[in-house]
């Protein structure tokens, strides 16, 4: 066997492994609609549940009346908490130590809240039956406001001892959740009263949704006859379903399949465990049929997880010349009726504390207060790790704020603090350690490229303009550099319920030299049958179209905590890697035998082993694939296949530069993007193309934030933000044209030296929109006002500096 | 996001139609592109127990254009309405206030009729029509009537229209002068913040007439005779044009709801309604 190409370069095209912009093997399916979806999945008899839901914020439920419900034709069951309550499942334990009524149990916590499930023929029977539930309803007060929870005599969660210790420790009131600090409060607090310049701020990071394009949904087949259940749904990590689902329904791991198909996204929204998930369960268990559960739109937006919902006050102290000397946070986070925040378990405020971003700040102190309210559950990471986006929000912000009050530019307040290169690897005061960053390389090139003194001195002609009545437009530059922190990660400090956050990959080489590698991780959209092969091919010398990747499924993929917080790539990237060398190791071996040498006298070259020295004596992968199966070689045991679990010994720092440049009309609020320039260091670059697709794609979701997007309640807890015509979702009539650059600055403990990319541009886009809408204002007196900047908050922003005639 | 259950019928001719209607009154109501009254439906805020589809009814998709009016029938699309080449030159403020709603797919569906005769103060074209001086022509049981565009609204989803009658057609002057559709929206597919359709006609320097209508800032169209009025006479100067809005202003009545509250629609109302007619003016 002869390779066709023998030229080096040849070879390496070949492959198409790291660097190559090869097409996504996935799209052919995705642009022909043969995806599949959990709603696709359809099987024999198969049932359809949906949920009667609480139309009330707060209410207790005095009677549930079935009786004509169940004469709705094609309905066949319904299920209240008194059902599940014999099977203990009424209530189930959430991601964050917290627990979350499956069905209501004698009160409603949400508007929205689950407090039936109604089982029938067909979705349309069960739409019906739902009509028919008849739920009385007692009123009870409704708290929407944390701060007003905190000091209220309503207590929401009265299956709460109000005095006993939460799963993070001491609570101070019974609506209150959880206390967290990190770094150092007395020393912080001195450095700032003491400092010759401190900046504060107040600010809300409203209340968003990921908004999947598909929503969350499964289908439960329990086989009576083999005692299997197997669930399909839409989640993130179908091994931690795997074990949750075991743990409380008693049905031991080895009887539960879960498979994740084709996933329609997910940004942190189906990473959760959710009534739908057990009550499909259950009635599969009661009526011996697979039953399945899909949410709508509505559905999704009000209920399932949403993100953010911080109010953050800040502290940040400086000398005259504006070196930042401190910084100080406290954080009232609304986690609503339950807390199913998704974060590991010893952060219940996620990595939060890597909110002093990327600047050298010596001391810094954080307070996190988690809050119950009567709003939905979650607080998950919407395209990001765990409140990275709240974190790098309140810095960039707090940037700003005291660039006004040095009455400095906020570029060059940046550059003078930023971490320095040489000070890699970097402890920060809130105790991350930072693998490696060149910080000022990429802030020069940012600003280089957009040629920021020239807009500077544009905006500084226009607001001249503007005061001389020949325009009504403002311009505003907005600015953000971003450190992020992903790939969670270590498993001495990360873990979800105990589940060690180590990731995985098994790889098996077939005899003609294609292989198939699993994983413990599961792409909703970011390409890893793509990526994972070439980063094969690159390890392992066999070409990346030969290579078969496979997650989702808990029977046959290897045990994982799954896709979210950017972690595929640091994580499961790097047991692809390792479990590739693996591969090498043995394949050395195998060709030292074939070319009669000592395993030392073989090197790898790209596609093969050759003997050092005489290059023209060599094995080819393939070659040493079929001698692996087909050749019996004295002291090797047949075949080519290797595992990897790999705990990451650090998370993984990549950090970027982004430049917003937008034109404000004044006298409507409208904003206009004129450019939008994105640089990103996320380490080795596997997939420039892919890499491009992932920051278009956290652009528009941060323009979505910044610009409009919420979930928006009214005093009485009533969700006004449940349908896609007041949820903002951008589409390409919204969206610029971005323009996309990079330096590469690898990670030193990752393997390939990759850092995940999917989340940074939603982290570090959201501060750079909002800065642009606010550095417009910020001639006219704005120092800081609240997202999301849709138009009539823009123009209120106008209106209340006077403005308007 | 399921409606519930209903009869579907797709009647031949209108005489099927109007019997249906008679039958079922209440009970039954006719449906055009279905993109406003189907998401009713799915949110069970429309209960529509027998659903007349009116898409093989003929002789309702016709565009005439005669030397002083164009009829439009009632099942002729908003893309129709972008497509049509001589609509576009004798009427050209009705393609560019379709291209200002929703999206193409709303618009292959979304018909004329519907839009009009479906009473949501969200709707484009009810205003459209005001400005334009339109005539809705109803059928029922005892014939055809036509009712003026600007006598047709009386409040939210409440019309001239009885529960069984069907429009088949609008009627308008052929316009003249310049003319603009001005509408701010959040995002596409958004129904308007605030919108304005001025057609205004000018002789020398000298506004010799002016028409005004306003959508989704009350619960109903608003036809502002007075905003015109201010225009009349004036060379559209600054002094005239902050007449026009302040009359206008004086005729709307907003509510607050997520686009915003009432000071923002109210001065947005004013911008967009003086966008409108500086834009209209240079081009009469
Ligand atoms: C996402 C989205 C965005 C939209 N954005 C806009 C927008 O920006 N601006 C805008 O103006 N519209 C918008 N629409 C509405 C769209 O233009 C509708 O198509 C239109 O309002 C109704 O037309 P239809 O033919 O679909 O009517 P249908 O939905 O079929 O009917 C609407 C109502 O009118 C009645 N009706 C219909 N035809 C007749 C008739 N001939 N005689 C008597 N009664 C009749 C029906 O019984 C029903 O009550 C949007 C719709 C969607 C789904």
């Amino acid at each position: 066997m002869k390779d066709e190409v023998d030229n080096r370069e040849d070879r390496v095209a070949n492959l198409k492994g790291m660097g190559c912009s090869r097409k996504r093997v996935e799209d052919a399916r995705f642009t022909q609609g043969k995806g599949n979806y959990v709603d696709d999945v359809k099987l024999d008899g198969m049932l359809f549940g949906d949920f009667v839901r609480s139309p009330y914020a707060h209410a207790r439920i005095t009677s549930i009346n079935t009786e004509e419900a169940l004469k709705v034709p094609g309905v066949l069951a319904v299920l209240t908490a008194a059902d599940l309550e014999p099977l203990g499942l009424h209530w189930m334990p959430t991601l964050a130590g917290d627990k979350q009524m499956v069905l209501a149990d004698g009160k409603v916590l949400f508007q929205g809240q689950e407090v039936a499930f109604v089982v029938a023929q067909d979705r349309y029977a069960a739409a019906d039956g739902i009509e028919a539930v008849e739920v009385e309803y007692e009123e009870l007060p409704v708290i929407v406001d944390p701060f007003e929870s905190l000091k209220s005599d309503v207590i929401l969660r009265e299956d709460l001892d109000p005095t006993a210790d939460g799963a993070h420790g001491p609570r101070k009131h019974p609506n209150h959740i959880f206390t967290w600090e990190a770094g150092d409060k007395e020393p912080t607090e001195e450095v700032i009263a003491n400092a010759e310049v401190v900046a504060e701020e107040e600010m809300y990071y409203h209340r968003t949704h990921p908004c999947p394009l598909e929503t969350c949904g499964c289908v439960a087949s329990m086989d009576k006859v083999n005692g299997k259940l197997t669930l399909w749904g839409t989640f993130q990590a179908p091994h931690a379903i795997r074990t949750v689902v075991s743990l409380i329904s008693g049905i031991e791991e080895h009887n539960i399949r879960v498979i994740s198909p084709d996933i329609g996204g997910g940004f942190g929204n189906k990473v959760g465990a959710y009534p739908g998930y057990v009550c499909s369960v259950v009635a599969s268990i009661v009526t011996g049929k697979p039953v399945k559960w899909i949410e709508d739109r509505m559905d999704n937006l009000m209920t399932t997880a949403f993100a953010r919902d911080y109010w953050m006050k800040g502290k940040i102290s400086a000398t005259k010349d504006g070196k930042i000397t401190g910084l100080h946070c406290h954080v009232t986070a609304d986690h609503g009726g339950f807390d199913a925040c998704a974060d590991p378990t010893k952060f219940p405020a996620g990595f939060m504390n890597i909110c002093t971003g990327s600047y050298d700040i010596p001391t810094a102190y954080l307070e996190v207060d988690g809050v119950y309210t009567n709003k939905a559950p979650g607080g998950v990471s919407y395209r990001c790790s765990f409140r990275v986006t709240e974190a790098v929000y309140f810095i960039e912000r707090m940037i700003e704020v005291l660039a006004i009050k040095l009455n400095m530019d906020a570029a060059e307040l940046r550059r003078i603090n930023f971490i320095k290169k040489e000070q890699f690897p970097y402890t920060a005061a809130l105790g991350w350690e930072y693998d490696s960053g060149d910080y000022h390389t990429a802030w020069e090139k940012a600003l280089t490229t957009v040629d920021y003194d020239g807009l500077r001195a544009e905006q500084a002609q226009r607001v001249e303009d503007f005061k001389a009545g020949k325009t009504r437009k403002l311009m505003g530059i907005g600015l953000s550099f971003f450190t992020e922190i992903v790939g969670a990660g270590p498993v001495k400090n990360c873990d979800i319920l105990g589940l060690g956050m180590f990731d995985s990959c098994e790889i098996r080489i077939h005899p003609t030299g294609s292989a198939i590698a699993r994983l413990g991780t599961i792409s909703q959209g970011q390409g890893h049958a793509t990526t994972f092969a070439q980063i094969l091919a690159s390890e392992i010398g066999l070409p990346a179209d030969s290579i078969t990747i496979e997650e989702g499924d808990t029977d046959t993929a290897p045990y994982g905590l799954g896709t979210y917080g950017s972690r595929s790539t640091p994580v499961a990237g790097a047991a692809t890697a390792m479990a590739g060398r693996k591969i090498r190791a043995k394949a050395q071996m195998i060709a030292a035998y074939l070319l009669e040498v000592h395993d030392n006298d073989v090197e790898f070259d790209v596609d093969r082993f050759v003997v050092k020295g005489a290059p023209e004596k060599f094995k080819t992968m393939k070659e040493i694939a079929f001698a692996a199966y087909n050749q019996a070689i004295p002291g090797i045991e047949p075949g080519l296949e290797a595992v990897s679990y790999y705990d990451p010994p650090n998370m993984t720092y990549p950090f970027g530069a982004y430049v917003c440049v937008m034109d404000i009309d004044v006298d409507t609020g409208v904003p206009e993007i004129r450019r939008f320039y994105a640089l990103d260091d996320c380490g080795t670059r596997i997939n420039p193309m892919i890499i491009e697709g992932q920051v278009h794609g956290g652009l528009t979701e941060a323009l979505a934030v910044a610009l409009g997007q919420e979930i928006a309640y009214d005093d009485m807890g009533n969700c006004k933000t449940g349908t896609l015509m007041d949820f903002f979702l951008p589409t390409a009539w919204e969206v610029p044209n971005y323009e996309t650059d990079y330096t590469v600055t690898p990670s030193p403990h990752h393997p390939i030296g990759a850092k995940g990319v999917g989340e940074s541009p939603h982290v570090g886009g959201v501060p750079c929109f909002s800065n642009a809408v606010q550095d417009a204002f910020r001639p006219f007196g704005n120092t800081h006002t609240n997202m999301p900047h849709d138009h009539w908050r823009i123009w209120k922003m106008a209106n209340d500096l006077g403005l308007h005639d | 996001m399921i409606p519930a259950a209903f009869e579907y019928y797709r009647p031949k001719d209108m005489d099927g139609v109007l019997t249906l209607l008679a039958e079922h009154g209440d009970d039954a109501r006719v449906m055009a592109g279905g993109h406003s009254l189907i998401p009713m439906m799915k949110l069970r805020m429309a209960d529509v127990p027998h659903l007349i589809d009116m898409q093989d009814v003929g002789g309702l998709s016709d565009i005439e254009i005669t030397n002083d009016s164009i009829r439009i029938g009632a099942m002729v699309t908003q893309s129709d309405i972008i497509a049509h080449d001589g609509l576009s030159e004798v009427a050209p403020i009705l393609r560019e206030a379709a291209l200002q709603i929703a999206d193409p797919q709303v618009r292959y569906m979304g018909t004329v009729g519907g839009n009009v005769a479906n009473g949501d103060p969200g709707n484009d074209m009810p205003g459209l029509m005001q400005c334009l001086d339109a005539t809705f022509t109803l059928i029922g049981a005892d014939g055809e009537r036509d009712v003026p565009a600007r006598d047709f609204y009386e409040a939210a989803y409440m019309t001239a229209r009885e529960d069984e009658e069907v429009l088949t057609a609008v009627t308008l002057p052929l316009p003249k002068g310049g003319y603009a559709y001005e509408k701010q929206k959040r995002k596409i597919g958004d129904y308007a913040t605030a919108a304005a359709a001025v057609q205004i006609v000018k002789n020398g320097d000298t506004c010799v007439s002016a028409s005004i209508a306003m959508t989704n800032l009350s619960d109903t169209p608003i036809y502002s005779a007075d905003a015109g009025a201010a225009l009349v006479g004036t060379s559209v100067d600054d002094a005239a044009l902050k007449a026009a809005v302040s009359a206008m202003d004086g005729d709307i009545d907003p509510t607050e709801d997520n686009r915003g509250p009432i000071a923002f629609k109210k001065h947005v109302a004013g911008v967009i309604l003086r966008r409108a007619i500086e834009r209209a003016w240079s081009r009469a």
